[in-house]
């Protein structure tokens, strides 16, 4: 093959013959994959709808769905938490200053929502969902966003009908057109302008982090410090700079969670005197199945289940509600662990 | 922190007694005698006189604790939380073009997994005649290819559109990274599974929770990307997608897909949430373009830069930057220290290689008065990197990605430097 590669090189017929299908080398390295493989990976959804399903789910069922997965980051309407993706509104902002880029203002296919919540939603918990429920959930977030009444049930049949609002808002790549000026045969050198004046400065918008001081430093290692302590003896009072670090971690849970006098149920129960007792006791809590079975098996909060619950919820108790994706950083888990302990 | 003789941990510190040190010279003008014997010669220092560590004493070595400020930085700002997040590679303090695994940014959309070697296995599957399984072990059976490439996240300098923000060459220009990757060209995967006629994309995916889904045309697929397991003769770090990531030269980060697990030809694009919702460009009218794969050409003076302030005073000052493109090899640079009234050529560290960071350097004389310093990146297309007003008349400030306008570095008499924008 390589002979007759040299021969036509220099060639005109050099690109039409690359284009034709390489006469590749076989390693026979590898082996054939399996239908059932094939079938557990091979999830995408293509806008055609290539790949979807059969199921379906209501706005209704979708409702409940989004509130026990979803809400905890983008809000009981789509609307986001905080920095969380907003999946709702900004429709007709595209244009301006600030565009507001959700689902219904920009996403130009459906089959990417619904492919996007089957197969990476909710965070943290990633393809826990069943295909009904991700349909039902891709028909509360059309609902959300006014595209769809609240009777609509969406399904593998009417997926196509839906029309996505900015489906026409996108244009291929056309850098090379509409940018052609930036080939500029020869950019100037001498002369190029008579004045330069400062427009803008960073140093006065002044938002670039600062760097950890020398203080912060030590005061970090001394937390670490605390927080080994408490682990090698948990029965201490936990350290007041550890209790006051985890003051700071806990307002990721202060959205679901109350704490201290006065504490009332909120999206998840009032959590004094959570440390060391039995799992799901705090009463009058409605608690999900998935704790009450813990509960019943005897499970108890003691340091090292709490820290792997904080890491990861769903690792724990797996049908549990709290939808948190976890505190990843073991120095935050044992602030907050501190931090719970103090109101015991 | 006065005291010269201890080494200062931190960024800040040095930069005092640097400044403070740089001022004195400064006021002597050119190379002074001492004013008495220096210390550090006439007495015998501990190092000079004890022992220092045995080997295996670091069985992985790391920087020296005096290096210890040149790490990844995140802006918190930026994003809900770190699992999803980017940070930024420490451009400022680093010469050369390779960037240390160590420090080279990251960017997760669902945080940086562990992913044994004995339990990777990669799919290619959809329009091909033999749908496959490989084992780590059998992608290093495959003839390999050593390749330098940049990989610049698309998003890079996108705090800039609107103007300046952000007070340093790490944050405005710091989601760029380059290696030596050492891996298989996903031709030579594609070829051992036999595509079929009709496929005219390959969609790439990642075995993380967000699998970060993007579809590549099959004639870039058979083209330069490697599936690559090695950076800079070593593993890939976890965080870069150990065991294996892809790497699409030229082409912007998100498509680099890590922990890559599935290959799958394609009749069309899957406009997965990466390539709708995200990665895409909208303009001023509203409308987006989509399928802005390549990089443009673009370059960034590194030093002196706000987070590397000229400490020195007056005279022979080293200023240096980096330059790349997406489009080929980098053929030119230009300097200008008066805000673009005039250009002179730098000086590249060796020739532009395709796809790969350019080193470029002008050595100057600085007479000690305010400069405004920009650099302007030349590809081997003629691309020449515009200006941001120039992009803005085309795109307006909307766009997020792909800002690849020439910076400004405003230094002043003591040497400072800060991020302006300039008329």
């Amino acid at each position: 093959m390589s002979k007759f590669r040299d021969l036509v090189i220099g060639t005109a017929l050099v690109s039409t013959l690359a284009a034709a299908p390489a006469l590749a080398q076989q390693f026979g390295l590898g082996r054939a994959a399996l239908p059932e493989e094939i079938a557990a990976w091979d999830m995408d959804v293509a806008p055609d709808g290539t790949g979807l399903p059969a199921g379906s789910g209501s706005v209704e069922d979708g409702e409940m769905l989004f509130s026990e997965n979803c809400a905890v980051c983008h809000g009981e309407f789509a609307e986001g938490v905080d920095n969380w993706p907003k999946l709702a509104g900004g429709d007709g902002t595209l244009d301006h200053d600030d565009p507001l880029k959700t689902v219904g203002s920009y996403w130009p296919y459906l089959s990417t929502v619904w492919d996007y919540v089957h197969r990476s939603m909710p965070f943290g918990g990633a393809q826990s969902l069943s295909t009904d429920e991700v349909y039902a959930i891709t028909a509360y977030i059309l609902y959300s966003n006014y595209l769809v009444d609240d009777d609509f049930v969406l399904s593998n049949e009417n997926f196509l009908d839906v029309e996505m609002p900015n489906a026409g808002g996108f244009i291929v790549d056309d850098r090379d057109q509409s940018e052609a000026h930036f080939w500029t045969a020869e950019p100037c050198m001498e002369n190029c302008k008579d004045t330069v004046e400062i427009t803008m400065r960073a140093a006065v918008l002044d938002v670039t982090p600062e760097e950890v001081s020398e203080a912060e430093a030590t005061a970090k290692a001394e937390l670490k410090a605390a927080a080994e302590k408490q682990q090698t003896a948990p029965i201490a009072m936990p350290d007041p700079a550890l209790v006051a670090a985890g003051e700071r971690v806990f307002r990721q849970c202060s959205s679901c969670h109350q704490i201290g006098e006065g504490a009332v149920h909120r999206v998840g129960p009032q959590l004094n005197g959570v440390v060391g007792r039995q799992v799901g006791q705090a009463e009058g809590f409605n608690y999900s199945p998935g704790v009450k079975k813990a509960a019943e098996e005897g499970m108890i909060w003691d340091h090292a289940t709490l820290d792997a619950y904080l890491e990861s919820p769903r690792a724990v108790i797996p049908k549990g509600r709290m939808s948190f994706q976890g505190l990843r950083s073991e120095e935050d888990r044992e602030a907050v662990i501190a931090y719970l302990r103090n109101y015991n | 922190m006065t005291d010269q003789s201890q080494p200062s941990t931190t960024r800040r510190g040095f930069l005092k007694a640097g400044l403070a040190t740089g001022g004195a010279i400064a006021a002597g003008g050119a190379a002074q005698a001492a004013q008495e014997p220096d210390p550090l010669i006439t007495e015998i220092q501990p190092w000079a006189q004890g022992l220092g560590d045995g080997v295996d004493a670091t069985p992985y070595g790391l920087p020296i604790e005096y290096e210890s400020d040149v790490i990844r930085r995140n802006v918190e700002w930026l994003t809900a939380d770190t699992i999803s997040s980017i940070n930024f590679t420490p451009i400022h303090a680093l010469d050369g073009t390779i960037t240390p695994q160590g420090c080279a940014f990251e960017r997760h959309h669902s945080g940086a997994i562990e992913l044994r070697k004995e339990d990777y296995r990669l799919m290619i599957n959809g329009l091909v005649d033999r749908p496959l399984i490989f084992t780590y072990a059998d992608l290093e059976r495959f003839p390999r290819e050593n390749r330098v490439y940049f990989c610049e996240c698309a998003a890079n300098s996108g705090m800039e559109w609107a103007g300046a923000q952000l007070n340093g060459a790490q944050f405005t220009h710091g989601m760029i990274h380059n290696m030596e990757y050492s891996g298989v060209p996903l031709r030579t995967l594609l070829e051992e599974a036999g595509v079929k006629p009709e496929g005219k994309w390959v969609y790439v995916e990642g075995a993380d929770a967000s699998s970060n889904g993007r579809s590549i045309p099959l004639e870039k697929a058979m083209d330069d990307v490697l599936v690559a397991f090695k950076a800079n003769g070593e593993a890939l770090r976890k965080e870069h997608g150990y065991p294996v990531r892809l790497v699409v030269p030229g082409w912007e980060g998100n498509m680099w897909v890590k922990w890559l697990r599935r290959v799958e030809v394609t009749t069309q694009a899957i406009e997965s949430r990466e390539e709708t919702s995200k990665y895409t460009d909208t303009l001023a009218d509203g409308t987006s373009r989509k399928w802005t794969w390549v990089m443009d050409a673009k370059s960034v003076i590194t030093s002196p830069s706000p987070q590397s302030p000229v400490t020195h005073g007056p005279g022979p000052l080293v200023i240096t930057g980096l330059a790349w493109s997406g489009r080929g090899a980098i053929t030119r640079v230009d300097v200008s220290i008066d805000g673009g009234k005039t250009w002179q050529i730098a000086r590249l560290a060796q020739e532009g290689q395709d796809k790969a960071l350019s080193r470029f350097y002008l050595d100057i004389n600085w007479d000690g008065s305010e400069m405004f310093l920009q650099s302007r990146a030349i590809d081997s297309t003629g691309y020449v990197q515009p200006t941001k007003t120039q992009l803005r008349e085309v795109r307006g400030l909307n766009s997020i990605y792909h800002n690849n306008g020439i910076q400004t570095w405003w230094v002043n008499a003591n040497g400072e430097a800060e991020n302006v924008e300039i008329s």
